[in-house]
C-alpha cells in the first residue's frame, strides 16, 4: 500500500511541473497581498471593509449593481440598525402604489441594493454595449481572487507610458485603456480610482492601494458573508473527527487485538 | 400442467393457437409502443418554444457596409448588408484555399434557393469585425472567418453557420 | 457462508423477534453484516466501498434539502443558489457539503476502482459484480454532470451545451436527438428544468443498483490483497467488530479530509467563472468539466473526428464492462503479478496525465525544458495507451507472464507476515 501511495506522489508531482510550465506563459504574475480573510483562522477586517462599502457606494456603484445584497446585510460589517436604515433610506427605490401605478419610495433594509440600470440591456447601451458586471460575486468569479480585483485595479498603465510595441501587440487605440492583468489587455473601464478618490469618513488617508484594499476586503465579503462563520465551524468539525479517530483507532486496534 | 385436464381438442388445432399467441403478442407489442410514443414526444419542444423558433426581420433599415444582430434561438445571428467589393471579394476565393470549401453563393441562398448576394446571415460567435479577411474575428482562439463568413486562420474547423432563412419580400426575412 | 456460524440467530427482544417471524431483516443484518465471514487481510483500500457508500447518502441529504430551495428555472436558479449561500441557514454548509461531495464520491470511487483493478476484483466470479459496478460510475458521471447544470453559471451552461451537442454526432439522427434532448433550440429553461428532475431521480437509481451490487458481493464475498479464496474459518473474521471498526475508523480519516475541503478551500476544485450567470451570448474562454471527468473529455478532444471522438470516450468506459473477459491471467491479486503490477500503476499515471490534458486547451504546449511538447500530442499518446492496456496488454499478459508463487492460504499468510 505505501508503495501504491509513493507511485501516486510522484506522478501528481510530474503533473504539478508541468501545470507550471504551462502557467508561466504570457501571463503576468498577479500582486499577491496579504489579505485579513485568508487562511482557516481568517476574518474580515469590518473597518477595512468598511470603509470599502464607502468607495462602492460613491465609485463602483456608478455603474456596477450588487444585486444579490440587501441593505441588511451591511449590519455584518459592524453598522447599527440605525445606520443602515438611514443608507437605504437615502436610495429611492421603484415600487407598486395602493392604486397599482409607478413610484418611487425610500428603500428599506430588506430591499436588496439598487441598481445603477433598470436592466442589462440599458447598463450595456450606457456602457458601449457591454453591461459592467454585478459584484456580488465577482471575487469568487475571477481566477486569483482577491489579488485579481487588487492587481487589476492598481494595474492601469496610461497610454504614453506603454511602449510603440505594447501598443502594435495589443491594439491600443487612443480611447483605450490599457490594464497589465487584464486578460487582452484591453479594458472597457477606465481607471477607476485614484489618490483621494473619496475623502474616509474615519479620517484614513485615501491613497489609492487603501481605497483598492479596502474595496477588494467589501468584495470579498459580499461574495462569502458567511466565511468567519465557515471558518469557526470548520475548526470545531476538523478537532471534532480528530479526537473521534483517536477514539476510533483504539476501539479498532482492541477488536483485532486477538487477530494480529 | 393444466393442460392435462382440458381434453386435447379444447385447444383446437396448433397453427390456430400459435396465431393467437403471435397476434396478441404483436397487439400488445404496438400497444407498448403506442403508449411510450407520448411520453418520448413529451420531451420534445413545447408550443411555445416552437412560436420562438423563427423570427421576421426587416432589413430595410440597414444600409450597405452595416450589420445588425438579432437573438434567435438564444444566439446572436448577424445580418450584413455587404458591399459589392466585399461580394467580389467572397467571390473570388478560390475553394482550395478554404479549410472548409464552400461557395460563396451557397452560403447566401434562401430556402427557396433564391440567391441575394447582398445579404449574409450567420450564426454568430462573440464577433468583433475587425479580421485580416475583412470578416469576422473570434477573440477567444483568434480566427478569423472572411467577408462570407469562411473560416480562413485559426483554429476553428468549419465556416460560421448559415441558418435556414426565407426572403419573404425584398425587405422581409424569416430566419429559422 | 453464513451457515458456518450454525443456526439461525435467536432474538431475545419480542418485538424484533415478532417482526423478524414476519419480515426477516433483523436475520438479513445478522447474517449479512454482523457474522458475515470476511477475510482477514484486508489492506485499508477495502475502505472505499463504506465510504463510498456513506458519500451517496450524505449527496442525498444534502441534496434534498437544497432541492428545498432551489429554483429549476433559468432565471431563478444562480440567484436562488446565491439565495441558499446566503439567507438560508447553514445553506452555505449544505450547499459546500453537496458540492464538494461530488468531488469526494468520485475520489472514493475512483480509489475504489484502482483497489478492484490491481487486486483482480473483477475476476470470477464476479464478473457481475464488477459490471454493477460500472453501471454505478456511469450513472454518477450522469448524475454529476446533470447536478453541474443547476447553478445555471457560465460553466454550467456551456458544459451542458457541449456535452448535449455531441448527440449531434450521431448519424440522420443526430439533430433531432440533440433538440429533443433540449426541449427547444438551445441549452434553455426546459433543459434546465428536466435535468433537475433527472438530477433528483438518478441518486436513487444508483441506491438500486447498489443494493444489487452489494447482493452480487455477497453471494462469494470479498476478494482479499491475495486473490485467493478463504479456504474456512480460520481464513475469516465476522464482518462486525472487525471491519465495522477499521471502516469506521478509514471513514473518520476520509471525512477529515472532506471537511478540509468543505470548510477551508470549497471552492478549489471549481471553476471561478460559474460564478457568473449563464450567458448564452459570451463563450467563456476554455470549457472544462469538472476534473473527475477530465480523462474522458482529454479522449474526447483527442480524436480529430467528432463522431470518433464521442465513440471513444463512450468506448474508454464501455471496455470496463468487459474487462473480466480481457484479463487472461490465473490470478487475481497484482500481488503475484510482477509485470503487470507495474502497467497498473502506468494505467493511474496515464489517466492523471489524461485529466490534465483535459484541463488545459488543446492546442496548449507542454514545456518540459529541454523539449516542447504539444498538448494534444500527449492527449493521443494516452488514450493510445488506455485502449492498448485493456485490449492488447491485459490479454497478451496474462498468458505469457509468470505468477510469483501464492501461499497455501489467507491464514498462512497473515501468520507468515506476522513472524517475520
Amino acid at each position: 500500500m505505501r508503495r501504491i501511495l509513493v507511485s501516486g506522489a510522484v506522478a501528481l508531482a510530474a503533473l504539478g511541473l508541468g501545470a507550471v510550465a504551462i502557467a508561466a506563459e504570457g501571463h503576468i504574475p498577479l500582486k499577491h497581498q496579504h489579505w485579513h480573510f485568508t487562511g482557516p483562522f481568517g476574518t474580515y477586517d469590518r473597518a477595512s471593509a468598511q470603509r470599502g462599502f464607502q468607495v462602492y457606494k460613491e465609485v463602483c456603484a456608478a455603474c456596477h449593481s450588487l444585486s444579490l445584497l440587501s441593505y441588511r446585510n451591511l449590519t455584518e460589517l459592524g453598522l447599527t440598525e440605525a445606520q443602515v436604515k438611514g443608507i437605504a433610506a437615502e436610495v429611492q427605490v421603484p415600487d407598486i402604489g395602493d392604486d397599482g401605478s409607478a413610484i418611487e419610495r425610500p428603500a428599506r433594509p430588506s430591499d436588496r441594493f439598487k441598481k445603477p440600470f433598470a436592466n442589462d440591456l440599458a447598463a450595456a447601451a450606457a456602457n458601449g454595449g457591454k453591461a459592467p458586471p454585478d459584484l456580488s460575486v465577482i471575487v469568487k468569479a475571477r481566477e486569483g481572487g482577491a489579488d485579481y480585483i487588487y492587481s487589476l485595479l492598481t494595474g492601469y498603465v496610461p497610454n504614453d507610458k506603454l511602449t510603440p510595441a505594447q501598443i502594435k501587440e495589443f491594439a491600443v487605440g487612443k480611447d483605450d485603456n490599457f490594464n497589465l492583468y487584464f486578460p487582452g489587455h484591453r479594458i472597457a473601464m477606465p481607471p477607476p480610482l485614484t489618490d483621494d478618490k473619496v475623502s474616509y469618513v474615519d479620517g484614513t488617508k485615501a491613497t489609492l492601494d487603501q481605497e483598492v484594499r479596502d474595496v477588494v476586503e467589501f468584495l470579498a465579503w459580499a461574495s462569502e458573508p458567511h466565511l468567519e462563520a465557515r471558518n469557526r465551524t470548520g475548526i470545531r468539525v476538523i478537532l471534532f473527527l480528530l479526537a473521534f479517530a483517536g477514539l476510533m483507532y483504539g476501539v479498532k486496534r482492541q477488536v483485532w487485538a486477538d487477530k494480529h | 400442467m393444466a393442460s392435462s385436464s382440458i381434453p386435447a381438442d379444447a385447444h383446437g388445432d396448433p397453427t390456430r393457437r400459435d396465431f393467437l399467441m403471435v397476434a396478441t403478442g404483436a397487439l400488445a407489442a404496438v400497444g407498448g409502443i403506442a403508449t411510450a410514443w407520448p411520453f418520448i414526444d413529451n420531451l420534445n419542444p413545447a408550443a411555445d418554444t416552437l412560436a420562438l423558433s423563427s423570427v421576421e426581420v426587416d432589413v430595410k433599415a440597414i444600409a450597405v457596409g452595416q450589420a445588425i444582430t438579432v437573438k434567435w434561438r438564444g444566439k446572436p445571428v448577424f445580418i450584413r448588408h455587404r458591399t459589392p467589393e466585399e461580394i467580389k471579394e467572397a467571390d473570388a476565393v478560390k475553394l482550395v484555399d478554404l479549410p472548409d470549401p464552400q461557395t460563396d453563393n451557397s452560403r447566401v441562398t434562401d430556402t427557396a434557393k433564391k440567391v441575394r448576394p447582398e445579404w449574409l446571415i450567420l450564426i454568430g460567435k462573440q464577433g468583433d469585425p475587425r479580421g485580416e479577411y475583412g470578416g469576422w474575428y473570434c477573440p477567444c482562439h483568434g480566427s478569423q472567418y472572411d467577408t462570407s463568413g469562411r473560416i480562413r486562420k485559426g483554429p476553428a474547423p468549419k465556416n460560421l453557420e448559415v441558418p435556414d432563412y426565407l426572403f419573404s419580400s425584398d425587405t422581409l426575412v424569416k430566419i429559422g | 457462508m453464513a451457515s458456518q456460524h450454525g443456526a439461525p440467530p435467536v432474538f431475545n427482544n419480542k418485538v424484533i423477534a415478532w417482526i423478524d417471524y414476519r419480515l426477516p431483516i433483523f436475520s438479513y443484518i445478522e447474517k449479512e453484516y454482523h457474522h458475515f465471514p470476511t477475510p482477514r487481510n484486508f489492506n485499508y483500500f477495502w475502505n472505499f466501498g463504506a465510504i463510498a457508500t456513506v458519500m451517496l447518502v450524505l449527496m442525498i441529504v444534502t441534496g434534498i434539502v437544497l432541492a428545498m430551495n432551489y429554483q429549476p428555472n433559468s432565471e431563478l436558479a444562480f440567484d436562488s443558489v446565491e439565495r441558499i449561500m446566503r439567507d438560508v441557514p447553514s445553506g452555505w454548509m449544505m450547499r459546500y457539503m453537496h458540492m464538494t461531495g461530488a468531488s469526494f464520491f468520485f475520489v472514493a470511487v475512483y480509489i475504489h476502482i484502482f483497489r478492484g483493478l490491481y487486486y483482480g476484483s473483477y475476476k470470477a466470479p464476479r464478473e457481475l459484480l464488477w459490471i454493477l459496478g460500472v453501471v454505478i460510475l456511469l450513472l454518477m458521471m450522469a448524475t454529476a454532470f446533470l447536478g453541474y447544470v443547476l447553478p445555471w453559471g457560465q460553466m454550467s451552461f456551456w458544459g451542458a451545451t457541449v456535452i448535449t451537442n455531441l448527440f449531434s454526432a450521431i448519424p440522420l439522427v443526430g439533430e433531432s436527438v440533440v433538440t429533443w434532448l433540449w426541449g427547444g433550440f438551445a441549452v434553455d429553461n426546459p433543459t434546465l428544468n428536466r435535468f433537475f428532475a433527472l438530477h433528483y431521480l438518478l441518486p436513487f437509481i444508483i441506491v438500486a443498483v447498489v443494493a444489487l451490487h452489494v447482493v452480487a458481493l455477497h453471494v462469494h464475498g470479498s476478494n482479499n490483497p491475495l486473490g485467493i479464496d478463504p479456504k474456512g474459518p480460520q481464513d475469516t473474521v465476522p464482518f462486525h467488530p472487525y471491519y465495522t471498526m477499521k471502516d469506521g475508523f478509514g471513514l473518520t480519516i476520509f471525512m477529515i479530509i472532506y471537511a478540509g475541503f468543505v470548510f477551508f478551500a470549497p471552492n478549489l476544485l471549481g471553476e471561478p467563472v460559474n460564478y457568473v450567470p449563464a450567458n448564452p451570448l459570451v463563450t467563456p474562454n476554455e470549457i472544462v468539466p469538472e476534473w473527475y471527468l477530465l480523462p474522458f473529455y482529454a479522449i474526447l478532444r483527442a480524436i480529430p473526428d467528432k463522431l470518433g471522438g464521442v465513440i471513444a470516450m463512450f468506448g474508454s468506459i464501455a471496455v470496463l464492462f468487459v474487462l473480466p473477459w480481457l484479463d487472461t491471467s490465473r490470478v487475481r491479486s497484482c500481488t503475484f503479478r510482477p509485470i503487470y503490477k507495474w502497467f497498473v500503476f502506468v494505467l493511474v499515471i496515464d489517466a492523471l496525465v489524461l485529466g490534465y490534458c483535459g484541463a488545459h486547451s488543446p492546442d496548449a504546449v507542454l514545456d518540459l525544458g529541454l523539449i516542447k511538447v504539444p498538448l494534444l500530442a500527449v492527449a493521443r499518446v494516452g488514450t493510445l495507451y488506455y485502449f492498448f492496456h485493456f485490449l492488447v496488454l491485459l490479454p497478451v499478459l496474462g498468458k505469457i507472464e509468470r505468477p510469483l508463487p501464492m501461499p497455501p492460504s489467507i491464514a498462512d499468510a497473515v501468520l507468515k507476515k506476522k513472524a517475520v
